[in-house]
Formats: structure tokens, sequence, C-alpha cells
């Protein structure tokens, strides 16, 4: 009875998004109050309905349903119990479900958080929200059912889920980027939505921004989890493959981040309005097409679920349906939107502007190499690879670039700067930085390497522009009452700004040093070996047999030792998991926070001995401790009193600190004083 | 001027056409290469086992065998190996092409993850590569007795594929040499 519930709870909720699509869309046009009022009861049906359907396929997971074709081919009763709940998302059907199970849960807090709304914005945004669901329950019902019954012969025993997911990191990884994913789902209503009001303010910008920061935020953390994933279960020592399926997480994440900035300097300054739009338009539409490429078997991946092509031919159609019919309405309506607000050359806006070129070329870029195979094909030349070496050649340039522009456009003011005093500002910046780069490479390591240099110097440069900026803000007020007085007094939406943009001088430092001066060593080891790599020994103890819940390890043991003295004892396996046959390396890291040891065990060599590969990587956690920087930061710009305000009505205004003018101060910081009566004494 | 907000619709449309071929193209029964009943390209590789060793064309024909690109660079590779090693276990002849790869990496891979190649040739530079028409690893050829290329599968190997798209030529072609 169980999974026909949850299909007929999913059923329900296909008809209810029906509704929530057509109705309160309807009733803004015409003006009826009450169609418009259904938006926010059909979605927490909806919510409500879809939460049951998946809670009725965790329960046939948890209770061994095999009968249920899905959970016979992702679980089986040796799976340990956390990892047949998160078998749930293992598959292609499962994950569907999560993914609709997330959207529902953006719209349902999109009802909750909308009353400061108009009416009109609120139900239209919803409205789209509910086509948007419309289209993936289809997609489920139609293709994916993840319901369907093996019967009347039910097998005795699962397939097991597959190895490579049975992993404490896969078990958030998921859920947090398809929360990214689809939260940037409420960006792109809001901006349908203002496409449609043909009407787009300062005020809009402000209600869409902490939802597009949000996803964001989300997204930042899916994607280093899943990075962090490779980087361990893989068990190669490598953190980034420019895999199809995580290019198609990395293209949103880059487009929106453009769009935060974007939305940024629509909010402050009224500027890039239809840009923003399609901004919106591009993020959500590159996260439904990082599904398109991950469930149509249209490239190969190491997360590509069973292609099939009528579940790809359906996404596919979606696809041109959602992003052709938005596109087409931006064709018309985009005009309406525009502004003629000018600015000066050397100011914060041009500066946001070049980030959002920087990104947007940086995200076409690995469009392209992503789709490099299809294209070619296409035109008949295929014999053109493209691998890690072509995105590397652009990214890295790109990210250079970005993190150059980001030193100057933090400093600048908006509207305009003196480039006399930009130079003022940053000189003693630019001296500190080039020699402070070319210092590091020539002391860490053996060797000079002039990309150390740069990135190193490129992440003083970010660090120093922040620190000399949080001076600024301070400096006048810190006359009478001390720098942390001043530092009180600036907003959390600032705060969250640079620790973002520190989290990124944080991730280049990973990026940057555990690739220049990562050490490795395949070795050949019987128990009793030792082995030296940089100030390292490793001592291979012993190695042995173990029984896991669902599979077989040899399970080896390592000590370590820096000047004699024992540091670490790690114990690599090499796992066989007996259902599907499949072995699995499990590596063991001793991790620091300025280095990582990373032993991998290799197979069998007989008599005893083993293949072992060892790495010493330096600050490779930084890389991942950058991407929780960028995360929490955003988190914290969106604690910002000023998007609070739209959710609690009645909060009273008695807060100090100093309150943005509509539309002029805020996020981007107290840059732009001089635009702001009152601030500077 | 007030015609730019049609410029990405018309590139998504463009994209989404590319998209569509796509889709149909890897599921159509013909050959996505011009190589189809051509022989095997020429070509003086070492192997990745034993660089001493130097093998060309000539020294692999003679019988219907799989040739499989690869390299240790590959996730999808990692994907597919597994049924590659169960292919071999039932019998298959499997070539591989190890493509544009480190030769410690490679080396490593098969000693880690077992080898289901007779042999595999270092294909450092990726000419071979060319002269095949790779765009990509995994990508696997079925090669008749007489040396000749009869079939290209792009991506991943697995059960679906073997049974739907190889296994049938494959018999088909032993039968034809036996």
């Amino acid at each position: 009875m169980n999974p026909e519930l949850g299909l007929l709870a999913l059923i329900l909720a296909f008809c209810m998004a029906l509704l929530q699509g057509t109705i309160p869309l309807a009733g803004s046009f015409i003006g009826k109050l009450r169609w418009m009022a259904m938006a926010r009861t059909l979605a927490f049906g909806q919510f409500v309905f879809v939460l049951l359907s998946f809670m009725c396929l965790v329960y046939a997971f948890v209770g061994d349903d095999f009968s249920v074709a899905y959970v016979a081919n992702n679980s089986n009763t040796l799976l340990p119990l956390q990892y047949k709940i998160t078998a749930t998302w293992g598959g292609h059907e499962g994950s569907l479900l999560l993914w609709i199970l997330v959207l529902t849960g953006w719209t349902q807090a999109v009802a909750m958080f909308s009353y400061r709304l108009p009416h009109e914005l609120a139900a239209r945004v919803l409205s789209v929200l509910g086509l948007v669901s419309v289209g993936f329950l289809l997609f489920i019902l139609l293709t994916s059912n993840p319901f369907t019954r093996i019967l009347p012969f039910p097998p005795l025993d699962g397939n097991d889920l597959n190895p490579l997911l049975q992993d404490f990191g896969m078990i958030i990884h998921p859920p947090m980027l398809y929360m990214g994913y689809v939260g940037f789902a409420v960006a792109f209503a809001f901006a349908i939505a203002a496409l449609l009001e043909g009407k787009m303010d300062t005020a809009w910008a402000r209600w869409a921004r902490p939802w597009t920061t949000v996803a964001w935020c989300f997204l930042t953390l899916g994607i280093a989890l899943g990075s962090w994933w490779a980087y361990y279960e893989l068990g190669w020592g490598g953190w980034w493959f420019w895999d199809p399926v995580e290019n198609a997480s990395l293209m949103p994440w880059l487009v929106g981040t453009a769009l935060m900035h974007s939305l940024a300097v629509t909010e402050k300054r009224g500027l890039f309005k239809s840009w923003t739009l399609l901004l919106a338009i591009f993020t959500f539409s590159l996260s439904l097409f990082g599904t398109f490429l991950v469930r149509s078997g249209v490239l190969t991946s190491v997360h590509a679920f069973a292609s099939d092509p009528e579940r790809g031919l359906f996404i596919l159609v979606y696809l041109v349906v959602v992003v052709g019919a938005s596109l087409a309405l931006f064709a018309v309506k985009a005009p309406e939107v525009r502004s003629r607000i000018h600015f000066a050359a050397l100011s914060r806006e041009t500066f946001l502007l070049l980030n959002n070129i920087l990104l947007t070329i940086a995200a076409a870029t690995v469009l392209l190499g992503t789709l490099f195979p299809l294209v070619l094909d296409a035109l008949e030349l295929g014999m053109i690879s493209v691998g890690p070496p072509y995105f590397n050649t652009i990214f890295v340039p790109l990210s250079m670039l970005l993190a150059l522009c980001l030193g100057i456009g933090v400093l600048l003011n908006w509207k305009e700067s003196l480039a006399s005093w930009l130079w003022l500002q940053v000189r003693w910046i630019v001296a500190v930085s080039v020699a402070g780069g070319f210092t590091f490479s020539l002391l860490y390591g053996d060797s000079f390497l002039i990309s150390e240099a740069l990135a190193i110097g490129l992440v003083l440069w970010i660090v120093l522009t922040i620190v000399r900026d949080i001076y600024n803000k301070t400096r006048h007020k810190t006359r009478h009452k001390g720098l942390w007085q001043g530092m009180r007094k600036l907003r959390a939406s600032y705060y969250g700004m640079q620790l973002a943009h520190l989290g990124l001088a944080v991730t280049i430092i990973g990026v940057a040093i555990s690739t220049g001066y990562t050490v490795q060593k395949d070795v050949r080891m019987t128990p009793g070996d030792m082995a030296r790599l940089g100030d390292y020994v490793f001592r291979f103890d012993s190695i042995e047999r173990r029984q896991g819940p669902n599979y077989q390890s040899d399970y080896g043991t390592l000590t370590v030792f820096r000047d004699q003295k024992q540091i670490a004892r790690l114990n690599p396996e090499k796992r066989l998991y007996q259902v599907q046959n499949m072995a699995m390396t499990e590596a063991a890291i001793d991790p620091r926070l300025t280095r990582d040891l990373y032993v991998a065990l290799g197979e069998n060599l007989g008599d005893g001995s083993w293949a072992i590969r060892l790495h010493v990587k330096p600050f490779v956690r930084f890389i991942w401790l950058g991407s929780l920087f960028m995360a929490l930061g955003g988190f914290i710009a969106i604690a910002d009193r000023r998007y609070r305000l739209r959710v609690k009505k009645r909060k009273p205004l008695s807060d100090t600190r100093t309150d943005d003018a509509e539309g002029v101060e805020g996020m981007k910081g107290m840059k732009g004083m001089k635009d702001v009566k009152g601030v500077t004494p | 001027m007030k015609r730019w907000p049609l410029i990405p619709l018309v590139l998504f449309l463009v994209l989404s056409l590319l998209f569509y071929r796509a889709l149909f193209q890897e599921n159509k029964t013909d050959i996505p290469s011009a190589l189809i009943n051509k022989p095997l390209p020429e070509f003086r590789l070492s192997t990745v086992l034993n660089p001493g060793r130097i093998v060309t064309e000539k020294d692999i024909q003679g019988q219907v065998f799989l040739l499989n690109i690869w390299g240790s660079w590959c996730v999808a590779c990692r994907v597919e190996h597994p049924y590659l090693m169960e292919l071999a276990e039932q019998g298959v002849t499997i070539y591989g092409v190890n493509y544009k790869d480190g030769q410690d990496d490679a080396r490593q891979w098969l000693k880690r993850m077992d080898d289901p190649y007779v042999l595999s040739v270092a294909d450092k530079e990726g000419r071979l590569g060319i002269d095949l028409g790779v765009y990509g690893a995994p990508e696997t050829f079925l090669i008749d007795h007489e040396g000749r290329i009869r079939y290209k599968h792009i991506g991943v190997v697995d059960e679906r594929v073997w049974r739907e798209e190889l296994q049938p030529r494959y018999r088909e072609l032993q039968k034809g040499a036996g």
C-alpha cells in the first residue's frame, strides 16, 4: 500500500501545482485578490504532499521493500541504515523526487516570507514556481516513477547502492546542491514576474536578492562538498576533474555569482536592470541544463544516471519550453525595463560590470568546453578532445583578472572615483602584494614558480584591499570611539561580503599551493618498510583482512613520523563491495590546516608487498575552507537588518547603525558615503 | 538597437537544436565515424606496462576484438572499468589505447584497478587518437579479424551498450571469421 500512497500523493501534488501555476497568475491580471491568495494555500498543500510522497519512498527503503523496483535497484538488506535512507536519492527517480521536494520547499518558504510583497508580485512569483514544478512532476510521473513495483515476483534482495555513494559526503552533497540549483528558481520566478509586470525597481531587487544569495550559498556548499568527496573517495588525490557534471554545477554558480553582484548594482543604483533579469533567467536555465546533461546521457560522466533517450527528450522539451518562453518574454519586454543612469568609467559600477563580464565569459568557456564534443561532432570535425588543459588555460587567467578587479571594485565609490585617490589608496598594497608574491615563491618550496608568485600576490592584494576598505570605513569614527566602535557600525551585509571575498582569497591559496607544491610517490612496500616523502617518513606497519557490513576490506596501517616523532597513524583501505563486486579505494588522510597526508592503498603485488601511493598536499584544506567562508559570508549578508524588515513587519527602528537610504547604501558597504547625507561627519 | 534582447533567444534555440541532435546521436544505429569499414590506422607505439616493447597495428590483427580508448585522467573510464573487467573475464578480447596520459599514472591505474586489456599501447601525444577520430575517452571500437573498424561506441560501455550494440555485432563477426 505504501508505494501506492506515495504515488497518489505525487499525483495530488501535481494537480495542486497545476492550479498554483494558473489561477493566481490569472488572478494577478484580472485583479482578483482571492485567486491570488490561493497561491499560498496551494504551495503549502503541494509541499505537504510531495513530502508525504518522499517519506513513503524513504519508508520503502528502510523497510527493504524490494517489490519496489527503485528500491531493489539501489538498496540491499546488508546496507547500513543511514545509507538506506540516503539511497533514496542515490538513483535517477529518487533524486528527481528530492529535487521536487526541494523545489516545493523553496516555494513554501517564498509563500511564508512574501507577505510584504505586493499581491500581484507574490502571486506571480508563486505561480511561476508552480509552473516549474508542474514540469518536473509531469516528468517524474510520466517517465521516472520511483514507486513502480516488480510484481508478482519481487527479488529477494536488492542490487545494493553504488559503493561510490556509500559515504558521508554523498549523504549531504545532493541535497545541498539541489538547494542551490532549485533556489535559483526563486530568482528566476522573480525575474519572470518582473517581466510580466514590465516594471522593475530597486525594491524588486531588494526582494529578489536574499533568495538569490541563499541559493548561491547552498550551491557553493554543494559544489565544495562534491569536490571534497571526489578528493577522498576517488582515491587519486584530485579535487576537480572538469567532468561534465561538475561543470554543470559550476556554470550556474558562476552565473549566479554574477547575478548576485549585478543585483547589488540594481538595488543600489537602479542600473543593469535588463542584464540582471537575463542573468536570473540564465542561472536557472543552466541549473535545468545541468539536469538535462546528467539525466539524458548526452555526455558521459561519473555522475551519469542510467541514460534513457525518452527522459532526455522530455527534459529537452521542458528546457525549450521554460527557457525559450522566458527568453521570448525577455525579448519582448526587456526594453521596457532599461535604465538611463550614468556612471563614470572609474567607479564601482564599472568594476562590477567587469566582474559580470569575466564571470559570464568563464561560464561560457566552461559551457563551450563541456559542449565541445557535441559541437565538433555536429560540424563533423570530431578530432579535438577537450580536457583539463583547456579549462585551466582559460580559467586560471580569468580568475586572476577577477581577483584583480575585486580589489579595485571593493575600494571604489559608486558613481565616480578619482584615479589619483585610488592610486593613493593602493600604491602600498600593490608594492606589498608584488613583493610578497615573489618572496613567497622564492622561499617556499624548491624552485621559483611564477604562477605561485602571481597567485600569492593576488591573495595579498585581495586581503589588503579588504583591510584597507574596513580601515577607510571606520577611520573617521575611530577618532573618537576607537576602531571597535567603528567596526560595530558597519552592517552585517558588509561583513558578509568581505568574508565571502576573503573566502575567494583563501580558496586561491589552497588551489595555488596545493597545485604547485604537492609531492607524491608511488612505492612498493612490505610491512615494516619505510618510505620518505618530503619531511615525512611513512612506515607500513601491517595489513589485514576485515569484514565490513557489506564489503570485505584490506585494512592497512601506516605510521607517519616527522623528525623522529610519530605524528599520525593512517588506515587506508581497499574494499570489495560484494553485491556489485566493485573494488573501492578508501584513502586515509591525516588532515591539518596547512597540509594533508594522503595515503591510498594500491594492489597486492604478491610476496606480501603492496603498491602504496603517498601524497603530501600542502594547504589543500584551504580550497574548501574558502568555500565555507564564501557560503558563510552569504548567510551573514542576508541576516542584514534591511532584509529582515520585510519579514517582521513591526520591528522597532531604534537600530543605531547607519541606515541605508533607499536603494543607495548597503551590501556593498559604506562606499557610497558621499551619496548618503549624514554619514560623513 | 532594440533587437538585442532577441540574441539570447536565438542562441538558445541553436543550442537546443544541437542537444536534440546529440540526444539521438548516441542512439542511432549508424555510426558517427568516417572510419567505419576502413582498416585500423597505422601506428608504432610502446605498450604501457612494457615501454620497451613496440607494437604496430599488424601485431594485433587477425582476431575480432574491442579497442578501448582510455586514460587515467578520465573519470568516466573509471566507471566503465569494472564492466570491461567482466567482459575480459568472459573471454572478450580487449586492447587498450592509453590516450594522452602520464605513463606513471597509467601504469598505476592498471596495477591498482586490474587490467582488462591484452595490452595497452601508449598514445602519449594522441596521434593515434586523431587518426581514429577520437574526441574523448572512453570510446570503444569493434575491429574485425581483417583489422577493419566495424563499429564505434562513444562513451561508457555498460551492460546495456554491450547487449544492445556491441555483442550482436561481435558475435556476427566471430561467426564470419570462424
